[in-house]
């Protein structure tokens, strides 16, 4: 497989979010607005792109029954190094984002690519692979993000774009999290459907 | 000290449940909720193995790493810690506890990349609890964890059964769209004042 054909599957028919519902923590904790949702999408963009292109080079190298151990352990040095340049770059970021930075280590996506993809792939594919499906993460952690702060705090990356009285405040709440997720996916279940009808009727 | 534990271990079950609140072992608390048994179970091994990171992660942090000046490294120890633990506990249960091993089956592994667990120890640095408090708080937390999967599962085996669902809203949408009433009615205990 080739590196764009691995980075535009990443993106759509593997999203990570909506397909294959993966990594849900930190998709609900940081979408409560835009800026921290692409901070977050981003970082474990860096970290997936990098941790499936050193498992690639080294999978021949780890005997399979503690392949899962030395994922993990490549994954959090990656993850540490992340932590560390926000900590010292972006301030602001690392403080609002706040334990969701070290937890990057146990979402589900990153040790799912490692496991599915670059575990079984040379360098090139496992990189597109890693940024594909990072971006997709970040696509739908900007949407759900963008839903709950026009909804919440009626403004857009801190721009207020609604009157004053609009904002439903429970959108950037937890239960807004969840409600608009399922709410979202049930409307990606919808429009898969149609688009399946119609191209049965074509 | 006595009323420190009782405020931390409240704020961890109810105000700040860490699944409803925290958005913290998400993935289990949908994965695992489709029976009500197999959700107790689940959060019977996720408190064990809670309690017994928070001790040993506290140990390692304090006489290991602080005094090599080595915090930083706190993420990769903490969850390489964490994955012996499971891997022991999995081994213990098999030779001791046969049965409660197998009814938990595939889920015991699956422990290590809970994030409530990783969250727990990290929260305790963070707060800096002593050793007593993180205990505490370890098991508080996980306790709040199994009222949420154990209520949430009770009330999808009810939607499984009685309601009438769209068919783009079946299985994970409609159940997220609960966790979020759930959410909801847990944030009554916001206004708790201690």
């Amino acid at each position: 497989m080739g590196f764009f054909k691995a980075l535009k599957e990443g993106i759509f028919k593997n999203n990570p979010t909506f397909v294959q519902l993966l990594g849900m923590c930190s998709t609900l904790a940081v979408t409560t607005n835009v800026k921290d949702a692409i901070g977050m999408g981003l970082s474990a963009t860096v970290v997936l792109t990098c941790s499936n292109a050193v498992i690639s080079l080294v999978r021949k190298l780890i005997p399979s029954k503690i392949r899962i151990a030395s994922y993990v352990v490549i994954i959090a040095g990656f993850v540490t190094v992340i932590d560390l340049l926000l900590q010292a770059y972006l301030p602001d970021l690392s403080a609002s984002l706040g334990i969701f930075i070290p937890l990057i280590v146990v979402n589900c996506i990153i040790l799912a690519r490692a496991e599915s993809f670059a575990s079984k792939n040379t360098i090139l594919p496992s990189i597109g692979d890693g940024l594909g499906i990072g971006l997709g993460f970040t696509l739908a952690l900007l949407i759900l993000g963008a839903i709950r702060e026009i909804l919440g705090s009626g403004s857009i990356l801190g721009i207020p774009i609604l009157p004053e009285s609009v904002p439903a405040v429970m959108m950037i709440l937890p239960p807004g999290g969840f409600i608009v997720l399922g709410l979202l996916i049930g409307l990606i279940h919808y429009i898969g459907e149609k688009r399946k009808e119609k191209k049965a009727n074509v | 000290m006595f009323k420190e534990i009782i405020v931390i271990s409240l704020s961890a079950i109810l105000v700040e449940n860490f699944v409803l609140v925290k958005f913290l072992g998400i993935c289990p608390f949908l994965g695992v909720s489709k029976k009500t048994e197999t959700a107790l179970g689940m959060g019977m091994a996720v408190t064990f193995v809670m309690a017994l990171a928070s001790l040993f992660t506290y140990l390692l942090y304090t006489y290991i790493l602080v005094p090599l000046d080595m915090e930083y490294l706190n993420t990769v120890a903490f969850i390489l810690v964490i994955a012996v633990l499971v891997q022991l506990v999995e081994m213990v249960l098999q030779k001791m506890l046969p049965t409660l091993y197998n009814a938990l089956g595939i889920y015991l592994p699956l422990i290590t990349t809970n994030c409530a667990v990783l969250g727990v120890a990290l929260l305790n640095v963070q707060e800096g609890y002593n050793l007593l408090y993180s205990v505490v708080f370890g098991i508080a937390a996980a306790l709040g964890f199994t009222l949420a999967i154990v209520l949430f599962a009770g009330v999808r085996e009810k939607l499984a059964m009685t309601a009438k669902i769209s068919k783009h809203m079946e299985g994970f949408p409609i159940a997220l769209v609960t966790a979020g009433l759930i959410a909801l009615a847990f944030m009554g205990f916001s206004g708790f004042q201690f």
